[in-house]
């Protein structure tokens, strides 16, 4: 670990665990800009995604996950004809946010999903060692 | 010592132990593109360990310092960005292991009760 720690599980299934938060965060923020209009194709809401990778312990062999950064989505704004709105350019286009909604509501979903896994490992994990230091 | 109390358990316990961690971590990284899930031969591990104790120089290498070897799981089916991380298979693996584990945990109670009821004398 970079802070010179051992590793433990418990230590292993937070940083996994935050790890999924930073991802639904990322899925939601782009479902609540969902539908937002820009100006111009430079200024249009391009949806974030969150870059995981693992992170070993070699001291213990546990490897945990962290999301290494975001990432803003390649894909272009939809280009749309609307002379009457308000940010309409001088040809009267408008340019929206390419927010896929499903997409993004399966993110979360499998976010949650695995986040849940993680709590269930975690708690059978916990019950193990509760039992063994109560064993004496 | 504690090989004669306890037999093979206190070292199946430890190895158990540390298969929990090596199948946690293959759960936490199940969405790590390229992620390759590992596990722990148990019958391998616990034979290292149990001729690591017993003092006999062992050969074989790869499980150096007590730490088990891992190896890594072969999917059935590959993904596309290279995570080989099955969870139906890491969670059925997981409640094997924790109920392993829970088996071995009552064999070493039952000797700890054993052996306390032979010193009380009762």
């Amino acid at each position: 670990m970079p802070d010179g720690t051992r590793m433990t599980l418990f230590s292993m299934s937070e940083r996994a665990m935050s790890a999924q938060l930073v991802r639904m965060n990322a899925a939601t923020s782009n479902l609540a800009n969902a539908g937002s209009v820009a100006a111009s194709e430079a200024e249009a809401y391009r949806p974030i995604r969150v870059v995981f990778a693992a992170e070993l312990d070699h001291a213990t062999g546990l490897s945990s996950m962290r999301s290494e950064g975001l990432v803003r989505s390649e894909t272009a704004p939809t280009k749309r004809y609307d002379p009457n709105h308000p940010l309409a350019d001088n040809t009267g286009h408008i340019w929206e946010a390419p927010v896929d909604e499903s997409a993004e509501m399966i993110e979360i979903n499998e976010s949650a999903r695995q986040y849940q896994n993680m709590v269930q490992a975690l708690q059978t994990a916990k019950q193990l060692m509760l039992e063994t230091l109560r064993s004496t | 010592m504690n090989e004669q109390i306890f037999g093979i358990h206190g070292a199946a316990l430890e190895v158990r132990s540390q298969r929990m961690g090596v199948l946690a971590s293959n759960i936490a990284n199940a969405a790590t593109p390229g992620f390759k899930a590992r596990d722990v031969d148990f019958n391998a591990a616990l034979d290292a360990r149990l001729a690591q104790s017993s003092g006999a120089a062992f050969e074989s290498g790869g499980a150096a310092n007590g730490e088990p070897e891992l190896l890594y799981r072969r999917p059935t089916m590959p993904s596309l960005d290279g995570n080989t991380v099955e969870l139906g298979r890491e969670q059925v693996a997981f409640a094997e292991n924790a109920l392993a584990y829970s088996a071995t945990l009552s064999f070493v109670q039952g000797k700890v009760n054993t052996i306390n009821r032979a010193l009380k004398g009762e």
